[in-house]
Formats: C-alpha cells, structure tokens, sequence
C-alpha cells in the first residue's frame, strides 16, 4: 500500500492521542461551562500515579489504568467541593485565574514529590513494536490508543445520551433552576461530572504519557492542545471532540510528512480556518 | 478608586525595601539559572554539581567564604536573565556570575558582565558565540560545534558514506545541523537529505518514515532531550529501523540515561557524542558518580559536570589570583588553566575563554541488565570550531 | 461600578446631563494623585529594586493595554503578546540597523504594531467567545514560529544580537542601576495612562462599555460596534507595541519569548490578579504580581510556583472582582459602616 495510508495511520492515531487527553476537559468544559485550565494537571497526576505504580510496585501497565482513572476522579471532586462549585455562576475570568493557580501549585508539588526529571517508562512488551500490515507498519500501541479512544466515546455517548444521569445532567446544564425544580440534585449531578471529566483526563494522561514523556511542566505543556481540540469541536459535543481530534491528528502528520517546513504551524493554521469557518465548533450547540 | 490605591502602593514598596550588606571576606556567586519550568531539570543538575563542588573542597577558598545566590529565569526570558544578572550585583553584591543553561539568557547576561567587568562562568549553554560577547567570560560545558563537527568526520571517518539529518527547528538544532553537515562533508561523505522539525514535536514517525525513505547509510537526529527521545525511539520502533544496522547518530540527550529507560532495548547501537557521561571509565569519575549518588540519589549528567568545573574553574581562579575577585584578575586566572575533571583533562583556552577537551563517541550497549552509554572513541583536545572561523 | 454607571450614563438623556456624567467621571480624586507620587519612592526607598521596577511598570504598560480591549470592551485575548512582540522586535531592528534613538524607537514601534492591530482587528471584531480567545492565540502562536523561522531578521532562537539604546535624550545612559530604565518606564506608562484615561471617559470610551455589557444590543441604537472594536483594538495594539519596544530598548535584549504564549497569559493573569474594567487593575496586579514573584523566587528559586499560586487562589477566592475589586468592597463597606455608626450616635 502507498505511504499515504501510513501516514493516514499515524494521524489517526496521534488525534486518538489527543482526543484521550481532551475529552474529560469537552465534559467539563463543554458540558458544565466551566473554564477548567488545570485539566491537564489532572492528566498528569493520572501519568504520576502510573508511572509510580509499575517501576515502584512493578504493576502491569494495564492494572494502572483503572487507578489513575480513579486518582483523577477523586482529586477533581476534592477541588470541585472545595473550591469550582462556588465558581459555576462566576464570570469565566475568575474560573481562568483560579484554575491556573491550580496549576501553578500542582507543578510545584510535582517537582517536590517526584523531581523535575523525566519519569522513565517502559510499555509492556505485547504493546510495544509495530505489525507488519501489507507494506505497512502499524504500531501496536497506536492501535491500542484508536481503540481505547473509540470505545471511551461509545462508552460517553451512550452514558451521556442515552441514560438516566445524562439526561439529568443535560437538563441541569440547559437549565439549573427548572432541574432543580424537578427534584434534581444538581449539586450532586455536577460533583459527579467533575469526577467523570477529572477521571477522564487522569485516564489520558496515564495512556499519553507513553508518547509524550511525563514531567511536571506536562501540566502546562499540553494545554494549548487540549484547548484548541475542544474549541475545534465545539463545545458540549463528546462527537465533535473526537472528529476534530482526528481532523488535526491527520492533518499534523500529513503536514510532516508532505509539507515538514509548514509542520510547525500546521496545527494552528488548521484551528484558525476551522474556527473562523465554524465559531462554535464543528458541532457545536452553542 | 478609593484610599486604598496610595495603600497598596506603600505595601509594594515596603516589600521592596532593604537590601543587603556586603561582606567583605567573602565571594559571592550568583546563579542565575533554570530552577523551575520546563528546563528546571537542566538547573537542578548544573546546581547539584555546583553544590556537591563546594561539599568537598570546602566552602573557603583563598581565604574567603563562598556564598551562593540563586536566580530563577524559569524558562527562555532574557531580559529576565539580565535584569536577574543586574539585580544580583547590584542589589545582592554578587562577585561572579554563574550558571546559564540556555543560549539567549547567557548572550543577554553577557552584556552584564561586559558592562559590569563581572567574571562569568557559563555552565552549559553551548553556542560557540556566547564567550564572545563579554571578555570576562568562560565556559565549562561544551559547544554544539565542538561536539557535533567532531561526530561528523568521525563519521566520514568509519565508514558511512551517506547520512539524513533531522533536527529541531530552532537555534541549538540548526547549529548543530551546520556544523555537523560540515565535519561529515570535510570528511568526505554525503548528505542525501535533511529536515528540520518543530521544537514541540511529540511524534515523530512521518519523519522518521521521511528519512527511511531516502535509504541512507545512517541517520543524525539532534533534540534537545525532555519526553523526545522516547518519542524518538518509538518512532524508530515501530518503522522497523534498527540501530544495530542502519546507524543512528546524535547528541548526549538522545541517549540520556532516563532517554535509554523510556526507549529500551531499541536503543541498542545508538552513536553519540558526549563530553561527559556517567559511565565514563576512571577512578577519578568513579568516585564523582559515588559521592553524587550519596548526596543526590541519582546519577550526574554532562550538565552536572558543566556546574562541577564550573565551580572548579572558580576555585582555582580565586586560588591562582589571591583571592581577588575583579573580573579582570578573575579571568586573567582563568585563561590556560587546565585541570583533570571527572569527564578527563580539561583546559580554558587562553585566546576564546573557551573549554578543550576531550571529546567521546559512544555507542549504546546492554551491559548485564543495564543499557549504557560504552566509549568507542575518544578525539582529545578539541577546541571549539567555531570561533575564527568565517561567519 | 461600571454597570451602574452604564446604567446612569442611559439615564442621563439630555446631552448636557451626560457631558456632566462624563465630568464628573474624569475628575481626579486625591486617591490618584497620592498613587503617582508613590510610584516615585522607589527612587528614593528602594534603589536597588529600579530594574525591577522598570520591568514593572513596562508589564503595568502591557496589562493597561489588555485592559482597554478586556475590562473596557469584553475582548478575551490569549495571544496579545503578538503586538507587544512586534514593538519589541521593531524597537531592536531599527537600533540594529543603525538607529538606537529610543524616543523615536517608541514611535516606529508603536505605529509597526498598530499597523498589526489594525489589520488583525478586522478579523477580531467578527468573533466573540472561545472563538475569539482560540484566533487571538492562533495568531499569536503563528507570528511567533514566524520569527522563529526568519531568523535571517530576528536572530531566531538566540534572540536579536547587537541592540544598542543609544542615552536618553542625549543624556542618560541606560545604567546597571537601572535609574533611567525606570524613570523611562514611569514616565512612559504615566503618559499613556493619562491617554487611556481619557479614552475610557469619552463617549467613545462609553460605547465602548456598552459593547461589552451587551454586544448585540448596540448596534440596535446605532452604534457602530465593529468599528469601535476596530479603534479600540488598534491602540491597544499601538500601547502594548511601545511596552514592548520600551523593554527592548531598556534591556538591549529581545527573544521569541517576547512574542510567546507565555507572556500572553501572564498579562492576563496580571490583570485578572489585579481586577479588569478599572485602569488601575492591569498595574496593581503587574506590581502584586511581579514583586510576589520576585520575592517568592528568591525566597524558594525552585518551588515558588506553589506560592504564586497559592496567592492566585486566595485572591479569586477572597477577592472575586481582583484585588482592587475586593479592596473597593471593603473601603465601601467601612465607609457605609463608618455612616451607619455616626447616624446612630446622633438621635
């Protein structure tokens, strides 16, 4: 087969990649409105707890994963009801300045607890290497990572659209007082949120951290992708999310391959024509 | 707008009062360096060096008191670089400048100590020009030519007769891409291709796959370290290219020692050149990776050793001159020293400032459980290319 | 305070009524006066700490600047940098060229990222929201690759070599004290100040609030909102270029950074720090912000970022409007208090 697919491929792959580590930030940011920059401080505890689970406890990759979803759940819902729950209604400044101080303090304490070196990390041998494909390599992990991004959004769409609580949380953020008139606990509801978005994003950040590398400035490093898959897609759309993560996946590896002197600006050019063709998102409600 | 404006205004400037008194018996270094963000792990080395210097040779030198003052520049920011640099003499008293990871901080600190006729010590920051811009400057590092032309005619040199060049796309990539194409083309071998990347690359398999492409005898691949080499790996990984057969070349961050972890087994066969690493063979540097693991749990790398000599380099300029500590005197001292580091014999340039050393070509290799960085050559006394040569 | 006095502003019906609203907006209070004459002691308490000021008070500049399209006109931007950079770069290109006068280096520079604002400010003026956040920042990030591929003209990564300020005025050197860095800074940041404040108390200044209050509803009364959009943006643009030309000029150094994501959302964090909508805020939060910084990171040169965010946090959480925000709810409520207690002493 001509390179082309390859580099279909790979672009795929890399919008998984980016799609694991912003989708918890489109329920958030998306869903609940809220301005959440400490994203991917969350991203990066869940690489924390992984990489410390496997090279200090020896655990496999895979019994991580639950746990840095977890990790990421608790810690959001800690903030969340110290802290982001007073901030709902507040102008979407203060939700910047407040988050970014999150981030700020959570950089810090990774630098405290684990050092400003990189974090080794070895994949399991069975996800490591490529298959050979009719001419193509395709590397497993990649694979791995298209697959663990299809079944998360199938696994969203479905609890979000199609279930009790995603009714209820769809109801509540169109309209709080009309859904708390209707015996809903809103307050519970969104705590519950901020946990699935901050579990969300914990999970990205243990299955990106195998391609991205794991430091503390990881909490600052990747904002600007996060930002601009979410605002591409539009807001409130996990689907929306998902398209746009594969339309700028593709485009950055085709551009490295075809066109390597636009590489580095590829990206952003996309997301200009894109949000200026589309102001709210590919398939934004708002 | 209320009282309160005039307030807030006394507050900020009763924080700011206060300066501090100079001592006369004692020299100060202010460091100014990358303590936090994203290059916070290249400050934390330079300063262990720096610190575990002063632990063994003791804290007093020519009869004078060694102080350390530390500067956070948090990231690329010049004019914080400099203003950090004006600040520590001015307001601190500071008597030497050091430290210095990165390029544009050091070229505009270096008009400080130019201006300030302050002796400056560069650590690590590695463009051949910086030493030029102040008279009072000196580096223990390396310079990305010194490393990078000497891999390229090594290269011509064993055999490879045709090499693709990757690097990042920016400063220290670009110039190391230069002088690198040039050691190989003396030497005789051929470029059949070249591309430069974005800084901020976290994958690399269409270049890679690029580069496979064009089939060369080997591939030369400059970043500047963090998550890329890992990415690096996987990339070479999974297009089935193996170190073993088509040669990989590069720097010291390429194959670092948490480089060499993230990648694993597939960096087996890997080609870098390096000033300093940890498994350098030498009783001397033993016993350096000994104390550094007693102190700092981990092993030091060719940017603790730029703070190690560095804080030599300091030493014995003090010694030589009598305690004097004007830049002139200072760095009259520290032309044509030489001394035996841990990384082997070093010496000041007397004309550029600059360090000679020996350079190390070497190759990744699997000994018992462990990937490690094992010499395969050594070119001694490289002087830096760079300088008089034509611009 | 600025929806009340919206809100009264539209009261005001007769032109007369509200020349004498605007009068009465411009006046100085004793406050203002009191706040300006501080800014000269550090020349006298603190000597040591002009470089530092200087710097302040040039990202004081910057953050006024961001204020007029953010507080005063609702304009999110994530990527002003873009303008302070290009002032920056006009400023070190013209001295490398031969020309290191700095007051006619502000001018250049001034007009160069006017001319950026101005032509940017077509497409800024269409996009509201997340929309316009993500454009801002899109631009700001491709002007910097940008530059750092023509490296021919800004040196790149290493920055621009071979900048030289010539004295101000003929006279004063920059020095290593930095007594004229900062005295250049005051004066510039105070002039402009003046100009903004002006600005922001005509009527223009008032469409402008309204088109920030509510968007939609302006052009229903005839206002023409793109276009006020369009002025505004291009002085913001003009007032950050001269900050950056003036740190390029007080420190002989410019970099990518100057251009960087990173400076874009310090200033934003400045002037959220020290409350938007208040020409004040953008300089009290420079000052908190830049001093917390410089005090944190000398106390802890490694984890200082725990502390300045520990700070961010209290201050949103304490002080929602920003600091000054907070402090005029305090100085209204002792006031109020100080009535009350007064009305109650007197039967």
């Amino acid at each position: 087969m001509p390179p082309v697919f390859g580099v279909l491929f790979d672009g795929i792959a890399y919008g998984m990649l980016l799609f694991l580590m912003s989708v918890g930030l489109s329920v958030t940011l998306g869903m609940m409105n809220f301005v959440n920059l400490a994203h991917c401080s969350f991203a990066m505890l869940g690489g924390y707890v992984t990489v410390t689970l496997m090279n200090a406890l020896g655990w496999p990759f895979f019994a991580t994963l639950p746990v840095a979803f977890i990790a990421g759940a608790v810690a959001s819902i800690v903030l969340e009801r110290l802290f982001f729950r007073r901030f709902y209604n507040s102008n979407e400044l203060n939700q910047c300045l407040l988050t970014i101080g999150i981030v700020f303090v959570s950089i810090a304490a990774a630098a405290y607890i684990y050092g400003t070196d990189q974090q080794p990390m070895q994949l399991p041998p069975y996800l490591q290497g490529s298959i050979h494909f009719r001419g193509l390599d395709l590397a497993v992990y990649r694979l791995f990572l298209i697959a663990a991004a299809a079944l998360i959004t199938i696994v969203l769409v479905v609890t979000l659209e199609w279930t009790r609580f995603g009714a209820q949380v769809r109801a509540a953020v169109n309209n709080q007082r009309m859904a708390r008139g209707l015996g809903i606990d809103v307050d519970t509801l969104f705590g519950f949120t901020f946990a699935l978005g901050g579990g969300l994003a914990g999970l990205g950040g243990a299955l990106a951290i195998a391609m991205l590398g794991l430091d503390p400035s990881f909490a600052l490093t990747y904002l600007i992708y996060v930002l601009i898959v979410v605002s591409v897609g539009g807001l409130g759309s996990i689907a929306g999310s998902f398209a746009a993560a594969m339309l700028l996946g593709v485009a950055d590896m085709a551009g490295e391959y075809y066109i390597p002197a636009l590489s580095s600006v590829l990206i952003y050019l996309v997301m200009l024509v894109m949000i200026m063709w589309r102001p709210s998102g590919l398939f934004g409600r708002r | 707008m209320q009282k309160l404006l005039c307030g807030i205004a006394g507050v900020a400037l009763a924080v700011l009062g206060g300066g501090a008194a100079k001592a006369q018996d004692s020299v100060k270094i202010g460091m100014v360096s990358e303590y936090s963000g994203q290059f916070a792990d290249t400050g934390a080395q330079i300063d262990h060096g720096v610190e575990l210097y002063i632990k063994q040779h003791g804290a007093t030198v020519a009869g004078k008191k060694i102080e350390i003052i530390r500067k956070d520049t948090g990231g690329i920011a010049p004019d914080l670089a400099k203003r950090l640099s004006q600040e520590v003499i001015v307001r601190d008293h500071a008597d030497i400048l050091g430290g210095f990871s990165l390029t544009p901080n050091a070229l505009a600190s270096a008009d400080v100590s130019a201006q300030a006729k302050k002796f400056m010590v560069v650590m690590n920051a590695a463009t051949s020009v910086i030493t030029e811009k102040s008279p009072y400057i000196a580096r223990t590092s390396s310079t990305t030519p010194q490393l990078n032309y000497t891999l390229g005619q090594w290269a011509a040199k064993n055999g490879i007769k045709t090499i693709y060049t990757m690097v990042s796309n920016y400063g220290p990539g670009i110039d190391a891409e230069i002088w690198f194409q040039k050691g190989f083309k003396d030497g005789g071998g051929t470029i059949v291709g070249s591309v430069r990347f974005p800084v901020a690359s976290p994958d690399f398999s269409s270049f890679i796959q690029a580069a496979k492409d064009k089939n060369p005898d080997a591939i030369y691949i400059w970043i500047p370290g963090g998550a890329q080499p890992a990415a690096v790996g996987k990339a070479l990984a999974e297009r089935g290219i193996d170190p073993k057969k088509t040669k990989i070349l590069g720097q010291d961050a390429l194959a670092s020692e948490t480089a060499l972890k993230s990648m694993g087994d597939i960096a087996i066969g890997m080609i870098t050149v390096s000033d300093y690493d940890f498994n350098h063979q030498s009783p001397m540097n033993k016993a350096f990776v000994q104390a550094y693991n007693d102190q700092y749990h981990r092993n030091p790398d060719f940017f603790s050793i730029g703070g190690y000599d560095g804080a030599h380099l300091i030493y014995a300029a003090l010694k030589k001159d009598g305690g004097k500590v004007d830049g002139d005197s200072l760095i009259n001292a520290a032309k044509g020293l030489s001394w035996e580091s841990p990384r082997g014999p070093v010496m000041i340039d007397p004309q550029t400032r600059d360090i000679v050393q020996t350079v190390y070509i070497r190759r990744v290799e699997k000994v018992g459980n462990q990937l490690l960085n094992v010499e395969i050559d050594a070119v001694p006394h490289v002087k830096d290319p760079a300088h008089g040569a034509k611009k | 305070m600025t929806s009340d006095s919206i809100a009264a502003a539209a009261r005001e019906t007769a032109p007369a009524g509200a020349r004498d609203f605007l009068r009465g907006q411009i006046r100085w209070r004793w406050s203002e006066i009191v706040f300006w004459l501080a800014t000269l002691l550090p020349f006298v308490l603190a000597p040591d700490y002009l470089v530092l000021a200087s710097q302040v008070a040039i990202s004081a500049l910057f953050a006024l600047s961001l204020d007029l399209i953010l507080g005063f006109s609702g304009i999110v931007s994530l990527g002003h940098a873009a303008y302070f950079g290009v002032g920056a770069y006009t400023a070190g290109l013209i001295s490398v060229w031969g020309w290191g006068e700095p007051l006619t280096g502000l001018v250049v520079a001034g007009i160069a990222a006017g001319l950026v604002g101005y032509v940017t400010s077509f497409v800024i003026a269409r996009f509201r929201h997340l929309a316009l956040i993500m454009i801002t920042l899109g631009f700001g990030l491709l002007l910097q690759e940008a530059a750092n591929s023509a490296g021919w003209l800004t040196g790149g990564f290493n920055g621009l070599q071979g900048i030289h300020t010539w004295p101000l005025l003929g006279k004063f050197e920059f020095d290593l004290y930095g007594y004229t860095a900062y005295a250049y800074a005051l004066a510039g940041l105070f002039l402009i100040f003046l100009v903004a404040r002006r600005i922001i108390h005509s009527p223009f200044g008032l469409a402008l609030r309204g088109i920030r209050e509510n968007g939609a509803r302006m052009p229903a009364i005839g206002a023409p909102t793109h276009s006020h959009i369009r002025t505004i943006y291009t002085i913001a643009a003009i007032i950050a270029g001269i900050a950056g030309a003036m740190l390029t000029q007080s420190t002989e150094t410019v970099s990518l950074e100057a251009l960087g994501f990173q400076r874009s959302a310090d200033v934003l964090v400045m002037l959220i720090l020290g409350g938007t909508g208040k020409l004040y805020g953008g300089i009290i939060g420079a000052v908190v912000y830049m001093v917390a910084r410089d005090q944190f990171a000398g106390l802890n040169p490694q984890y200082w970022y725990f502390w300045i965010g520990l700070l961010l946090i209290a201050v949103v959480m304490f002080l929602p409007n920003g600091i000054l925000g907070g402090l005029e709810l305090l100085a209204e409520s002792a006031k109020a208090q100080w009535a009350k207690s007064k009305w109650a002493k007197t039967p």
